[in-house]
């Protein structure tokens, strides 16, 4: 779903909105292999397993900063990053995330024109680790979700 | 007393050991400088060392942490990532994370910041007119950090007398100190 209307977020002229809607879940804490899956129209459902061998929560980590971000490339840039959502996660939350029907907590806004018929448009999911001292790592998620956006540009408010 | 004894010291030392009390003094200031551009060019950052001055990536960061940064150039900046900067004409670093990014081929980018703990984007921070961050306003990445550790900084300079405080016994100590 995608709607061509001016950024009110910043720069004053029409650029590209991308809507999605997405279901999370993800189990951060298991090592289980897992595929990712497409549901239908606008709806990707992640499965995502963390990569690293043992719970990542050990006795340094204070949380974890987990966000969703959308990458593609387009005519007028050849590539562009726009963080959709994001979610802290403390030590002693529940790592296992079931979160369903999401709406993008942030305006997903192009640099221009290029959403429309872009045939890439990759969602990953990755996560900062906080320690309570020391590196500051950040780690991609192992699973991604590609998706087309469409030709046309959607006329209605269905938001 | 104790006032007119350390008197004593001050007369009785001559003038030898005073010079050599002064360069005692002058190495471990140099020292602590050239360690200090050691890690500016190590890291390729112009201030690889930070305090956290506000509230606005909590609760990963609270006020007084203290970050280490590097700036390699060949590093590019992605979504996700802390990055330190300064807007243009303001000499507070700004400590936040890069949440959209655009890139052309020839790698010349251009960066939107929003601190974990505020509402909005940073536009509302930038300089008028200005939307988009890039990479000369980096002063740095977030590597890796210690809790509450610059805390003595922002004591410093809310509380100068407290920083002439320490100055001046730090001066004494080393000016006095006698070598057995």
């Amino acid at each position: 779903l995608r709607k061509n209307v001016d950024d009110f977020t910043g720069p004053r002229e029409r650029s590209d909105l991308g809507f999605v809607t997405f279901d999370i879940t993800a189990d951060i804490l298991n090592r289980k292999n897992v595929q990712t899956k497409q549901s239908y129209l606008n709806k990707m459902v992640f499965f995502l397993t963390c990569i690293h061998l043992q719970s990542i929560f050990d006795w340094n980590v204070k949380q974890l900063f987990v966000y969703l971000s959308v990458e593609y490339s387009t005519k007028k840039n050849a590539l562009n990053q726009v963080v959709l959502w994001d979610k802290v996660i403390l030590r002693g939350d529940n790592p296992r995330l079931f979160l369903k029907d999401m709406k993008s907590k942030y305006f997903f806004f192009d640099d221009g024109n290029g959403l429309k018929g872009n045939k890439n448009v990759t969602f990953t999911l990755s996560w900062n680790v906080v320690p309570n001292a020391g590196i500051l790592p950040l780690v991609t998620g192992s699973g991604h979700v590609s998706v087309p956006f469409p030709d046309t540009y959607e006329t209605t408010k269905s938001y | 007393g104790r006032a007119m004894d350390i008197f004593g010291d001050l007369r009785r030392m001559n003038k030898r050991q005073l010079y050599y009390q002064v360069l005692n003094f002058a190495m471990i200031v140099s020292s602590a400088l050239m360690i200090w551009k050691g890690l500016i060019v190590v890291t390729g950052s112009e201030s690889p060392i930070v305090v956290v001055l506000s509230g606005s990536m909590e609760p990963a960061f609270h006020r007084g942490d203290l970050l280490f940064l590097t700036n390699f150039h060949d590093n590019p900046i992605r979504a996700g990532e802390i990055v330190v900067f300064k807007v243009e004409g303001r000499d507070i670093p700004i400590v936040h994370r890069v949440i959209k990014i655009h890139e052309k081929e020839n790698g010349d980018i251009k960066f939107l910041t929003k601190g974990d703990n505020n509402e909005v984007d940073d536009r509302g921070l930038y300089k008028d007119g200005q939307n988009w961050l890039e990479k000369k306003d980096v002063v740095g990445r977030a590597r890796g950090f210690l809790p509450y550790v610059g805390m003595v900084t922002i004591i410093m300079n809310d509380y100068p007398k407290f920083k002439y405080a320490l100055l001046a016994v730090m001066g004494a100590y080393v000016l006095l100190k006698r070598e057995s």
